[in-house]
């Protein structure tokens, strides 16, 4: 029983900036903006929240730069896939491409320092529930923060008017705009969106999950996050579900590690690549069920008519 | 009001002219950089760009790294003229050093002028069997190559990691995380004596001039530029979209697979962990940098060979980070992104009272 609380506990911890990154993207493509530049937000969030967190002391300062970082990424990358139409594809891998080099420049001075992160925080009785108390109520407050915009998602989503507004501008941007919505300004939107849950989830890795920097400290979790999008079918709840399915995967080495297994690290590190690939083909061998769930729009850049 | 509006004819001289303009732009942006942190500008891009390259030790370096990166790119060309997003370059680089190394530490023993063709062919394939992969997740099970792809690098990363700390590691090299130096039969011979110039380089430049000859002169290569620009058109003409686009992934797999062969059998001699700097990322912007033309490539390919060689002269002349390299290719594939959106648009400068009224549906949905 304690050893399984230790692993689910570590699985929400490590499933978190994934639920992070991909709940962004979510509302990112349900705009109709497929934004393959995760790895490069997420990376500069990371970067910009560990060299504020050195350089002020202060966490709080440190995420907000995170978010900052994120959005203003995102913003370059909105410049060129919605105001100038240019490829989505395209235009995301430069944006993953110019983060990872842009992060590595600027976090160069600064690998090997180290900083105290955000410490777990026990909620008051609710922690004290066996088993979900340990594994929800006693972690970062990040954790909570990613709980409580994951409700916000699925509530924004699925139960307001600005929810129903973005799902149209996903589905048919001709629509949306015939009815008088500036969809030009609802993806941007969505796209800063997207860049900021990025950036705080590249804090949650330099701040909370590992405290330092290091060059491509994401690992393809940005990526992983883009599969998870599809994997959930563009819906939030399994978004949630998803990620910590993913953060399972991805400390199932130290698990088997912890229990006496004797297999080499590398092949096991392989495992949360190898799951995505697995869950791909799971979701998408049934190519008419894709397109059903798929955002009608997603990659297609958008002129308004004149 | 600035208003951007699609050309009628999409712009040819724009379509040569936006690499030039993104360089330009990535030379200033440098500048800039170079002032912000207290450096001389003028000493600094002179150490990145020139200095590298003014002597035949230094060009002879540009040819070593431009070997990759041409033969990735070459690959990649095809696939992305296709408009098979294939991000996999890099994971084909370490399957094929991978498989190279494993085939080249076998024959250690061996000598004749047949163990490095072997060698070599082992590459060739095992990159080949890497793209297989992702060529058949595409065409039989419809997932997204992109991610497909980006997820078979970090496996080949964690399987080649995996042979350098285990099955390959040199029993007697001290605890490193390496293979054997190969014997003297399984190494590339030098193009140019005196300098570590390989037989890669060749092969990077006969990849570049077979995808000339494959797009001006050949069926499949016709095939392929109808595939990427019109996939219903393909259809009607009966280009098959499954077979075009193993062709694709193939090539791609066997052009990156020999780079990773080359590069262990040239200029390192055994399997190390960090046998790639990102050649496969980088030679994505090669590609685009060089418009998918098999002179393009060449040149982009060479800029970008700079770019490495650029960082590490930087590195040790001015103290400068060595990640100014990635830095420098991200800048410059994003300016050249937004250059090449004036490639369909035109700017006009317009008064914003002039904006006729609306009658926008069905417009709209022409433009889409």
């Amino acid at each position: 029983m304690e050893l399984l609380t230790n692993i689910l506990a570590a699985m929400v911890v490590a499933g978190t900036p994934l639920l992070l990154v991909a709940l962004g993207e979510l509302i990112c493509e349900r705009s109709g903006v497929l934004n393959l530049g995760q790895e490069g937000m997420m990376l500069m969030g990371a970067v910009a929240g560990f060299v504020v967190a050195l350089t002020t002391g202060s966490l709080a300062v440190a995420v907000f730069a995170s978010v900052f970082a994120g959005i203003g990424m995102a913003l370059l990358f909105a410049l060129m896939a919605v105001t100038l139409a240019a490829n989505q594809y395209a235009a995301g891998l430069a944006l993953t491409i110019f983060g990872t080099g842009l992060s590595a420049f600027v976090g160069a001075g600064f690998v090997g320092e180290s900083i105290d992160g955000f410490e777990r925080v026990a909620i008051p009785l609710l922690s004290d529930i066996p088993v979900i108390g340990r594994v929800l109520f006693h972690q970062d407050l990040l954790v909570y923060f990613s709980l409580v915009v994951f409700a916000g998602i699925w509530l924004f989503l699925h139960h307001s008017r600005g929810g129903l507004l973005l799902r149209a501008v996903g589905e048919d941007p001709d629509a949306a705009n015939a009815n008088g919505l500036k969809v030009l300004v609802v993806r941007y939107l969505a796209v800063a969106f997207g860049g900021g849950m990025a950036g705080l989830a590249g804090a949650y890795l330099s701040l909370a999950y590992t405290p330092m920097w290091t060059e491509n400290m994401t690992a393809g979790r940005g990526w992983i996050a883009l599969a998870l999008v599809v994997f959930a079918t563009w819906r939030p709840e399994r978004v949630l579900i998803g990620a910590w399915l993913f953060g399972a995967a991805s400390i199932l080495h130290l698990v088997l590690q912890g229990l006496g297994w004797r297999a080499s690290t590398e092949l096991l590190a392989m495992l949360p690549y190898v799951v995505t690939i697995l869950m791909l083909v799971l979701l998408s061998w049934n190519p008419a069920r894709t397109r059903l769930n798929t955002p009608l729009s997603l990659g297609q850049p958008y002129r308004p008519g004149r | 009001m600035l208003l951007l509006e699609r050309r009628p004819v999409d712009s040819s001289l724009m379509r040569w002219a936006s690499p030039v303009l993104a360089l330009v732009l990535t030379v200033m942006t440098g500048f800039v950089l170079f002032l912000a942190m207290g450096k001389d500008p003028v000493e600094g891009l002179t150490f990145f760009f020139i200095t590298p390259i003014s002597d035949l030790i230094g060009l002879a370096e540009l040819g070593l790294k431009m070997a990759p990166l041409l033969l990735c790119a070459a690959g990649l060309t095809v696939c992305y003229r296709a408009k098979v997003w294939n991000i996999g370059a890099e994971g084909h680089f370490l399957m094929g050093a991978l498989g190279a190394s494993a085939v080249a530490v076998q024959l250690m023993d061996m000598s004749g002028f047949w163990v490095l063709p072997v060698v070599l062919v082992a590459g060739i394939l095992a990159g080949m069997l890497w793209a297989a992969i992702a060529a058949g997740l595409k065409t039989h099970l419809h997932c997204n190559e992109i991610l497909t792809t980006i997820m078979l690098n970090y496996i080949a990363l964690n399987l080649l990691l995996y042979a350098v700390h285990g099955p390959l590691k040199d029993p007697y090299g001290f605890g490193f995380p390496q293979s054997v130096m190969f014997a003297e039969s399984a190494l590339l011979p030098d193009l140019i004596p005196g300098t570590r110039l390989h037989l890669g380089l060749a092969f990077g430049l006969l990849a570049a001039v077979s995808v000339w000859v494959l797009f001006a002169r050949s069926f499949i290569g016709f095939q392929l530029n109808v595939v990427g620009q019109d996939q219903r058109a393909a259809a009607f003409a009966g280009f098959g979209a499954r077979r075009l686009t193993w062709f694709a992934f193939l090539v791609g797999g066997a052009t990156a697979g020999l780079a990773g062969a080359s590069e262990v059998t040239g200029p390192i001699g055994q399997l190390v962990p960090q046998v790639s700097p990102g050649y496969g990322y980088t030679a994505i912007i090669v590609v685009f940098l060089g418009r998918m033309h098999a002179l393009g490539i060449i040149a982009a390919s060479a800029l970008l060979a700079l770019t490495f060689i650029g960082g590490e002269m930087l590195q040790i002349a001015m103290n400068m980070p060595k990640a100014v390299t990635g830095l420098f290719q991200g800048l410059l594939l994003f300016y050249l992104l937004t250059c090449d959106a004036f490639i369909h648009y035109r700017v006009r400068l317009r008064a914003p009272v002039r904006k006729p009224t609306r009658v926008a549906a069905p417009a709209a949905t022409q433009e889409a």
